[in-house]
């Protein structure tokens, strides 16, 4: 894509987040879209393009009463709606629409509404992993790590040392799920999920979503906020199999995704202010750190042992507290999105001051998708 | 808690064969006849070159333990805790598994160990093809 030729312009999270029983599925994609029009200034009139996963885009534009031009449907898991950032950016410089709403929801936590799980027996997956008794992501997205740990010489102490981490940022954020300080200690002592990941390694099941408008950058001095651009982007998938990843120590579409991006941005990794790595359980902090290359192979943990990573760091990373501590409702990829917005409009909670380039990084369906948008508040 | 049962594969025609070759007690990979290349999961066609020339053959069973994770949750096939494994067969492709004949605790599954294929007749059509330590 081009650099800067398309900026966001609305962005919004629900009004609650956490546990939302009065909404189901849908209205929370609807409400995150009535606040996304609102922070813009716009009518769900005005939109022309919309993308979604989870609901039929054809769902949302009809409870919306929108009538697009311009389509999109991808749904690869929690990355979806990084890709959904990077068709808009192509649709709008091809002139397919103007201006495009992409929307989440998702009830994971009260299951209202929500899209019933599949019991699939007859893909590749259905016949060569779920008889094995796997049973979605903290039985499955977690078979790499002990690999992971012995190819590198590292311990489960340095998986706890994310969550600790990642803890003290979601202290700063009044809108974290949970703010309490953790140790390693803590970590290492909550109840086991899948040896080697206990409970506060794995991210929170909670209701809620958020929603995005893109425009051209052209048009985006006409609103009301502040225009976020659209630097670079990539995107990926590699299997939606677990045990058929190539590289148990890396993921395949993270570094497709990541290098895409950096080359489309024609940026460094110096010139980056702020990152956000999907996390859905402790691991991915450390594969998406080397796999973008911030860090050598093996070296993430104790790059995030040292602090880069923390307030105060030089690379101040899932300042929203992330999906261990912030929230995390099935899909999370776009809460990571909202918090580079917000960092790049200068409105976070725990603001990175003089941020000019943020970095959104997506895992989707265990290690299957990924995708990655670069963000500028620069034009 | 009651024991609960697996859920079993549904064969396609794409991997019929392979199911067949499990419940008569054999590992049935494939072999590109144009590259070479080892494959898994079935279908009828080479992965890496995309030829339809390949051929079915029997593996040696054998490989070493590349991942796992030990599930405590309460899970189809186990009252107790499991392990949920990936193994990395002699000729090349992995495949997940459960390991049996085996203490299932980080202790009695080091990374690496050798392992060998062993079956477990599910019903008349489904046979499992699990690992268990070498020599066991
Ligand atoms: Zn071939």
């Amino acid at each position: 894509m081009k650099q800067n030729s398309v900026a966001v312009v609305g962005a919004a999270e629900t009004t609650d987040m956490g546990k939302v029983p009065g909404m189901s599925q849908i209205m929370l994609h609807a409400d995150a879209a009535l606040n996304a029009l609102e922070d813009a200034g716009l009518k769900p009139s005005d939109i022309d393009g919309i993308a979604t996963a989870g609901e039929w885009p054809t769902s949302i534009a009809h409870y919306l009463g929108i009538t697009p031009t311009w389509v999109d449907g991808t749904l690869v898991g929690g990355c979806s709606f990084m890709m959904h950032v990077r068709h808009a950016a192509a649709a709008i410089n091809e002139g397919l629409c103007e201006t495009v709403l992409i929307t989440h929801g998702e009830s994971g936590r009260s299951r209202i509404g929500s899209s019933p799980y599949p019991m699939d027996t007859v893909s590749l997956a259905g016949q060569f992993e779920i008889p094995y008794g796997v049973m979605g992501p903290p039985s499955m997205f977690t078979i790499p790590v002990l690999r992971y740990l012995k190819e590198y010489d590292l311990t489960v102490e340095d998986l706890a040392m994310v969550s600790v981490i990642q803890r003290e940022w979601a202290a700063k954020n009044p809108r974290s799920s949970f703010k309490d300080p953790l140790t390693v200690d803590d970590v290492l002592g909550s109840s086991m999920i899948a040896w080697p990941f206990t409970k506060l390694m794995c991210c929170l099941v909670t209701d809620g979503g958020g929603a995005i408008i893109l425009t051209s950058a052209e048009r985006a001095k006409d609103f009301p906020q502040k225009p976020v651009y659209v630097l670079g982007t990539g995107e990926s998938v590699e299997t939606p199999m677990i045990s058929q990843m190539e590289d148990f120590c890396s993921s395949r579409a993270f570094k497709v995704s990541g290098a895409k991006a950096f080359e489309e941005a024609g940026i460094s990794h110096d010139d980056v202010d702020h990152l956000m790595i999907y996390d859905a359980f402790a691991h991915l902090p450390l594969y998406g750190l080397e796999d973008l290359g911030f860090c050598k192979p093996g070296e993430a943990a104790a790059f995030i042992r040292e602090r880069n990573t923390a307030p105060g760091g030089k690379l101040p990373m899932n300042t929203n507290g992330g999906g261990l501590s912030y929230m995390h409702s099935g899909m999370y990829g776009m809460y990571a999105l909202q918090e580079s917005i917000r960092q790049m409009r200068g409105t976070a909670a725990a603001q990175i001051e003089g941020a000019k380039i943020s970095v959104s990084h997506g895992v989707g369906g265990m290690f299957g998708a990924s995708g990655t948008v670069i963000f500028t508040n620069e034009a | 808690m009651a024991k609960m049962k697996r859920m079993l594969p549904t064969p396609t025609p794409e991997t019929q064969h392979f199911w067949d070759g499990a419940r008569d007690g054999e590992l049935l990979l494939q072999r590109c006849d144009d590259c070479s290349d080892a494959y898994f999961p079935p279908r009828p066609f080479c992965p890496k070159c995309g030829s339809r020339k390949v051929s079915v053959f029997k593996a040696s069973g054998k490989g070493f333990l590349l991942s796992y994770v030990i599930n405590t949750r309460p899970q189809p096939i186990s009252e107790t805790p499991y392990a949920i494994a990936v193994v990395e067969l002699e000729e090349g492709p992995r495949m997940m598994t459960n390991i049996v004949e085996c203490e299932q605790t980080p202790e009695a599954l080091p990374l690496d160990m050798k392992l060998e294929v062993t079956f477990e007749q599910q019903n008349d059509d489904i046979t499992l093809p699990l690992f268990k330590p070498a020599g066991a």
